[in-house]
């Protein structure tokens, strides 16, 4: 039964896939009309080729739209196609021609997911590259967004689940502290940036400390809270074996509470992940959110995408990770 | 006063009682439990029992009073008192094994990993936790082996003396016959001093050498002490047949029915003494010292 649902679920899944792109790509293609062609006729036609033109660059030019008195003057320069384009293209040679197409260029429209899917395709096959800056692979952007996020977690996570455990053991430092955790709290990350910035000055660091302080509070009052609910019943067991109050928080409360924490953590990673693109929109330079504000900037709206995509299955990666170590610590009462 | 192992002196038992005012549990109790003795107290919800058997745990400080153990007064927890509490408190994320290996740790710290394995596979396998439920975690144990995991774990560290708060209450009657027979194998190998707070009469005749009677609260006191006058081993199947088991047990309802309610202490009088109950009906005209044995005729008491 249990199979059946998965695989129903899962055909579900892609079926919405399937119609979510196509409409995508209905709703977004729009044809490259090309340039317009000439049409030259059989007297014209027999000119050129007793000026001694091939016939299939005749064909070639005309279908780029180049009108028969143009045509005679590629004849006249008695040049092969290879040759000129050598040379740099028909125009280089001073031979106006009318310009390309009316389509309109490739990304100043909203991509389609065929073309996001070129773009995915690119990235992840050379997801290192450095060609400048402004162009770095994917993966160098990600790896930088990944580190500033891993230290401002730690650091975040070494404060707060101590921190977290005081608290909780202590009903005065919980009261003593809470007022300013209430109002510390709901202060959204960025509103820290300027503060940030002004007193660290490097802007590396200012994004770090900004998903410090973001990471901090559901870890501080997860831990907290978690502490202060342990079972009486199993601290008893803990007190009437002399535990010391090392061990009664080692083997004892950090397990009961674990869960609790844990949970705390999943939060702040998830929250760490939504601000550092949003910071490095705002500091720029390198990381994922510079990318994605960098692409918008060049009008490449498929490379914006395909981060876009990127920010996606990372941060649900890192919540799968603490998902399992979720699991790792449950108990069932 | 003779000297007991196990003494508990003027203990009294205040609250506040949320209005400004306070609320004496029990006041003066005092009595006294000797070496090796399995005593059972009864009483109704509310006379202090578990306050009691907490200030004896030393989870809890008496208003004032004192618990004297081997002649040394109690102060705090102890590895030698153990616990076996009402709901088991077992730890939750940890096995039946690892549960029981925590309390021998903690009280063998110099024994060798395999050592303290042995230990608590042999304690588990005496109350029947064996061919693999020793690895389960407690919630896929049933109430009955939960409990009888607690019992393993406080019987593992062979204490001084074993509080048992009410461990079997709940449990359904099938599981806790069996249990208290086991519980009743695991002691006479230990022959431990044992204190276990029960609300079932029949459990504490068949366990107990001892019972003593609690009056209600407030001011509550012990008013008695019933010498179960019945000679181990017992079982539950025989103890039934036996002349005095329905003389005590008359004996036990009718306090818990009728006289316990009128026998509570009063604010600023003295607390009377125990009064020791000793029912005989094996030999005829033996009649304790209490005297005070059912009127009425029990309904199967043999020699009746």
């Amino acid at each position: 039964m249990i199979r059946n649902i998965d695989a129903r679920s899962t055909l579900l899944s892609l079926l919405i896939l399937l119609a979510g792109l196509l409409i995508w790509q209905v709703t977004t293609y729009v044809p490259d009309t090309g340039p317009v062609g000439v049409e030259l006729s059989q007297a014209e036609q027999d000119s050129l080729l007793g000026q001694s033109m091939p016939a299939e660059d005749i064909e070639y030019y005309a279908s780029q739209g180049v009108a028969f008195p143009q045509l005679e003057q590629i004849a006249s320069l008695g040049l092969s196609r290879d040759m000129i384009d050598a040379a740099g293209g028909i125009r280089a040679l001073g031979i106006s021609v009318p310009e390309q197409g009316s389509a309109p260029a490739p990304g100043s429209l909203f991509p389609t997911p065929v073309q996001i899917g070129t773009e995915l395709w690119a990235t992840i096959t050379d997801p290192f590259y450095v060609a400048g800056t402004n162009d770095m692979g994917f993966g160098i952007q990600m790896g930088y967004s990944l580190a500033r996020v891993a230290i401002g977690y730690t650091l975040a996570a070494l404060i707060a689940i101590p921190l977290g455990f005081v608290i909780g053991m202590s009903p005065v430092i919980y009261r003593a502290l809470d007022p300013f955790i209430q109002v510390l709290k709901p202060i959204s990350p960025l509103a820290w940036m300027p503060i940030a910035l002004f007193t660290i000055g490097d802007s590396e660091l200012s994004s770090i400390f900004v998903i410090f302080i973001c990471s901090i509070w559901p870890m501080l009052t997860n831990t907290a809270f978690g502490v202060a609910s342990v079972r009486a019943d199993w601290v008893n067991v803990a007190r009437t074996h002399e535990l010391g109050a090392l061990k009664t928080a080692f083997t004892v409360i950090l397990p009961a509470a674990a869960p609790t924490i844990v949970t705390g953590m999943r939060i702040s990673i998830g929250i760490a992940w939504l601000v550092i693109v949003a910071a490095e929109m705002l500091v720029g330079g390198t990381g994922i959110g510079y990318v994605v504000w960098n692409e918008w900037n060049g009008l490449r709206l498929d490379r914006m995408i395909v981060a876009i995509l990127f920010i996606g299955v990372v941060g649900m990666l890192l919540d799968a990770m603490f998902a399992q170590l979720q699991r790792a610590v449950a108990y069932v009462e | 006063m003779p000297k007991h192992f196990l003494s508990i002196e003027n203990l009294t038992q205040r609250y506040p009682d949320g209005q400004g005012g306070e609320l004496t549990v029990f006041e003066s109790a005092s009595f006294g439990i000797d070496e090796g003795e399995f005593v059972c107290i009864l009483g109704h919800s509310g006379c202090g029992k578990s306050t009691i058997m907490n200030i004896l745990a030393g989870l809890a400080e008496p208003t004032s009073g004192a618990v004297l153990m081997d002649g040394f007064a109690v102060s705090g927890p102890s590895l030698d008192r153990g616990v076996v509490f009402q709901n088991y408190s077992l730890l939750p994320w940890l096995s039946a094994l690892k549960n029981v290996t925590f309390a021998v740790q903690a009280r063998h710290k110099d024994w060798s990993k395999a050592q303290v394995r042995a230990h608590a596979l042999h304690h588990l396998a005496m109350v029947g936790i064996k061919d693999g439920a020793e690895h389960r975690k407690p919630s896929q144990l049933s109430g009955g082996m939960r409990q009888r995991v607690s019992i393993a774990r406080a019987f593992a560290n062979a204490q001084k003396l074993l509080l048992l708060d009410e461990p079997f209450a709940a449990l359904d009657a099938l599981t806790r016959g069996t249990i208290q027979d086991e519980l009743i194998k695991v002691w006479s190998g230990t022959k431990q001093t044992v204190f276990m707070i029960t609300h079932d009469i029949d459990e504490a005749i068949l366990l107990a050498d001892r019972i003593l009677l609690m009056t209600n609260g407030p001011y509550a006191r012990v008013a008695e002490s019933v010498e179960i006058t019945i000679p181990r081993p017992r079982t539950r199947d025989e103890i039934v047949e036996h002349p005095n088991y329905y003389a005590i047990r008359n004996h036990l309802v009718h306090f818990l029915a009728s006289r316990s309610a009128g026998m509570a202490g009063k604010p600023g009088e003295p607390t009377p003494p125990i009064e020791t109950v000793h029912i005989d009906r094996t030999t005829p005209a033996a009649v304790g010292p209490g005297g005070d044995a059912p009127a009425e005729a029990p309904l199967r008491a043999v020699n009746d």
